[in-house]
């Protein structure tokens, strides 16, 4: 008697929860949902405007979709419209910043592999403080070094070049390759470097030979870090180029701020798409090693 | 000519005092043990005699050339690490090779040795796998591969077997001692383990503070320890270290306790120095497995003892005794009965026992 009170109690409680539970979990869609379609509402609002004539972005309002595939103002937004002075557009800036990005990355992430080895298996007397001037370099605002910077740049001989900038964005870019580079190679066993000494190789083979083909994951890292970080930046290009040798993000906002008739808004938002396309492109490709490489140091070689 | 010959060797990290000049001898074919606890400097003198540390003052000589500015690469010496520091990114057959390469060694020499090694190994089928794809066993063996291939006159060992399962470790504790037997290199091996270190030497030598504190065969060092620290180190449980006072009479020595009326007479004992020996300060050293229960050889000395715990542990138990307010240990085996809180007669060994310098904790 008891015993089937009891059963029939619990039976209840049981189908409670799972109603309990049924809710909740409608509650959960519902509210990620609604963050979902919150964060992807301004590239909605953006490449549907890109695909608009002008008339429909006077006539419609911010949310109606386009009549058609119109891709007229990609073409103009990439192409220009093909008469002569007043006309920008993006393709040389583009390719500016293609210039500047690839070496700019390659050599800071090199450098700082570099510098993170040295600083991890190659320990000598001060190597922490080192590393300490070189974590201040992550901290320091970079409106704060734009002067001295300019000035550098100007003894080199190579302001307002896509040299200057590749210089620029290397030499800010070692602290934080460093950062990276540093922590993934202290999980690494350092018996693995004395191994190799044992048999024979040196610094630089033991750097490419052992260490570098088992840094893929930080790698990535870095890259992604880095190519954002470069093709994304604003200060460094405005201030240290201007005109032909001007990065993407430089023209695109010459570009907006500059037309002098009628706002085409149509143009303006294809033109955004197409500076942010790169790192999108470089997210979707290795974002899945991002995450792991970003984990991967922390826990283990 | 002595394979390995270290002279003085004093090391300093900062103002760390790590080894205080250390000499060490090392004859040809002969299996050395580094023991100690962590932080004696048993790793630091293996990687000075690797070449991976720098010396602050002293010498190494390998075959008696001086190489204590030598390259680790040419010291003519391979080395097997506690983590195996197998290269990740390259296969087995590319791990035992790459010294070989790296010496520019023949191609025809290096298939030789690869195939030679990798047969005695038994990790011929292995060649083509990557590190991570190898079980912890089969690392360690290719470990050891790597280092056989270079044929170096001395092997170092560091901790190798630490990183195994405990049923693994007593596996390839067998399998270094096989192996040592089969080549008969020199080996010089640092442990931690007091089991590792007595069944795979021929020559112990345990460090304590950077310094070598016994230099002897397995047997010595366990029968007849040259101070406090070694005796209470070897051994499980360690050696009983009872403090009391020597007595002459006119026929007899005898060790007491104060305020005791136990009284152990010392007869037949090796001294070192017989002069000045009454009244001295002393421990009274026997080990738990010396103590009988019941008498074994004519010249046991009988005492009674108080039991006053019992310890089962399966095949043995260890009972612990009052002798004069002081812990006394004793290994039976486990199907004695003693009953716990009465006095029990014991018998000790007195050939097996050892008297230390309650001072200096020297053997005397």
């Amino acid at each position: 008697m008891q015993d089937s009170l009891k059963s029939s109690s619990y039976q209840q409680l049981e189908k409670k929860s799972k109603y309990t539970n049924m809710f909740l979990r409608w509650f959960l869609y519902f509210i990620l949902i609604l963050f979902a379609s919150y964060f992807i509402f301004p590239l909605y609002v953006m490449v549907v405007t890109s695909l608009k004539t002008m008339e429909e972005i006077r006539q419609g309002t911010l949310l109606s979709w386009p009549s058609g595939l119109n891709l007229e103002s990609w073409a103009v937004a990439w192409g220009g419209r093909g008469y002569g002075a007043g006309d920008t557009f993006l393709r040389p800036y583009f390719w500016n910043s293609i210039k500047m990005v690839v070496p700019a990355v390659f050599f800071s992430t090199f450098i700082g592999a570099m510098t993170g080895y040295v600083l991890t298996k190659w320990r000598f007397k001060g190597d922490q403080w080192v590393f300490l001037f070189l974590l201040f370099g992550c901290f320091i605002p970079f409106q704060a070094i734009l002067l001295p910077m300019a000035r550098t740049l100007g003894v080199l001989g190579i302001s307002n070049s896509v040299i200057g900038l590749v210089l620029v964005h290397t030499v800010y870019g070692i602290p934080f390759t460093t950062l990276f580079f540093r922590n993934y190679y202290i999980s690494v066993p350092t018996e693995l470097v004395k191994a190799a000494r044992i048999d024979g190789a040196g610094f630089f083979k033991i750097f490419f030979k052992i260490l570098l083909p088992i840094s893929a994951p930080i790698i990535v890292v870095t890259v992604i870090w880095q190519f954002t970080q470069i093709w994304n930046d604003f200060l460094f290009g405005s201030t240290f180029s201007f005109g032909e040798a001007a990065p993407i993000q430089v023209a695109l906002n010459n570009m907006v701020l500059s037309s002098t008739s009628v706002k085409e808004y149509n143009v303006d938002m294809a033109s955004a798409i197409i500076a942010g396309i790169p790192t999108l492109i470089v997210y979707v490709l290795a974002g899945k090693y991002f995450i792991r490489g970003l984990t991967s140091g922390a826990v283990k070689g | 000519m002595k394979t390995l010959k270290i002279e003085e060797l004093s090391k300093n990290f900062g103002s760390t005092e790590v080894l205080k000049k250390i000499n060490l001898e090392i004859d040809e074919g002969n299996f050395l043990v580094l023991l100690g606890p962590s932080g004696c400097g048993k790793s630091t003198l293996l990687n000075i005699i690797a070449g991976l540390e720098t010396i602050n003052e002293g010498d190494v000589f390998i075959d008696d050339y001086n190489v204590s500015k030598v390259e680790p690469k040419d010291r003519n010496i391979a080395m097997v690490f506690q983590s195996y520091a197998l290269y990740p990114s390259m296969n087995v057959k590319e791990n035992m090779i790459f010294g070989l390469k790296q010496a520019k060694t023949s191609k025809e020499k290096i298939q030789e040795q690869l195939e030679k090694v990798s047969k005695f190994l038994q990790v011929d089928q292995l060649l083509e796998r990557k590190p991570s794809q190898l079980s912890g066993g089969q690392r360690q063996r290719v470990a050891i591969g790597r280092a056989l291939v270079r044929e170096p006159r001395i092997f170092l060992f560091d901790e190798p077997l630490s990183n195994l399962d405990a049923k693994l470790r007593v596996e390839m504790r067998r399998e270094i001692k096989k192996l040592h037997q089969q080549l008969k290199t020199t080996v010089v091996y640092v442990t931690h383990d007091q089991t590792e270190a007595m069944s795979l030497g021929t020559n112990i030598a345990i460090m304590n503070h950077g310094v070598i504190q016994q230099n002897d065969t397995p047997e010595k060092i366990y029968n007849k320890p040259s101070n406090t620290f070694v005796a209470d180190f070897i051994g499980s449980p360690s050696m009983n270290l009872i403090k009391g006072i020597l007595k002459e009479n006119s026929v007899d020595l005898l060790f007491t306790v104060s305020g005791s009326n136990l009284e152990i007479p010392i007869k037949d004992y090796d001294f070192k120095d017989k002069s000045n020996l009454n009244n001295k300060e002393v421990y009274f050293g026997i080990r738990p497995e010396h103590i009988f229960f019941k008498k074994f050889n004519e010249s046991d000395f009988e005492i009674n003892l108080r039991a006053d715990l019992s310890e089962y542990i399966g095949h043995e138990q260890i009972m612990t005794f009052d002798y004069a307010n002081q812990e006394v240990l004793a290994k039976f085996p486990s199907t004695i009965k003693i009953d716990l809180g009465k006095e029990t007669k014991l018998y000790f060994d007195l050939t097996q026992a050892s008297l230390f310098d309650a001072q200096t904790e020297e053997r005397i």
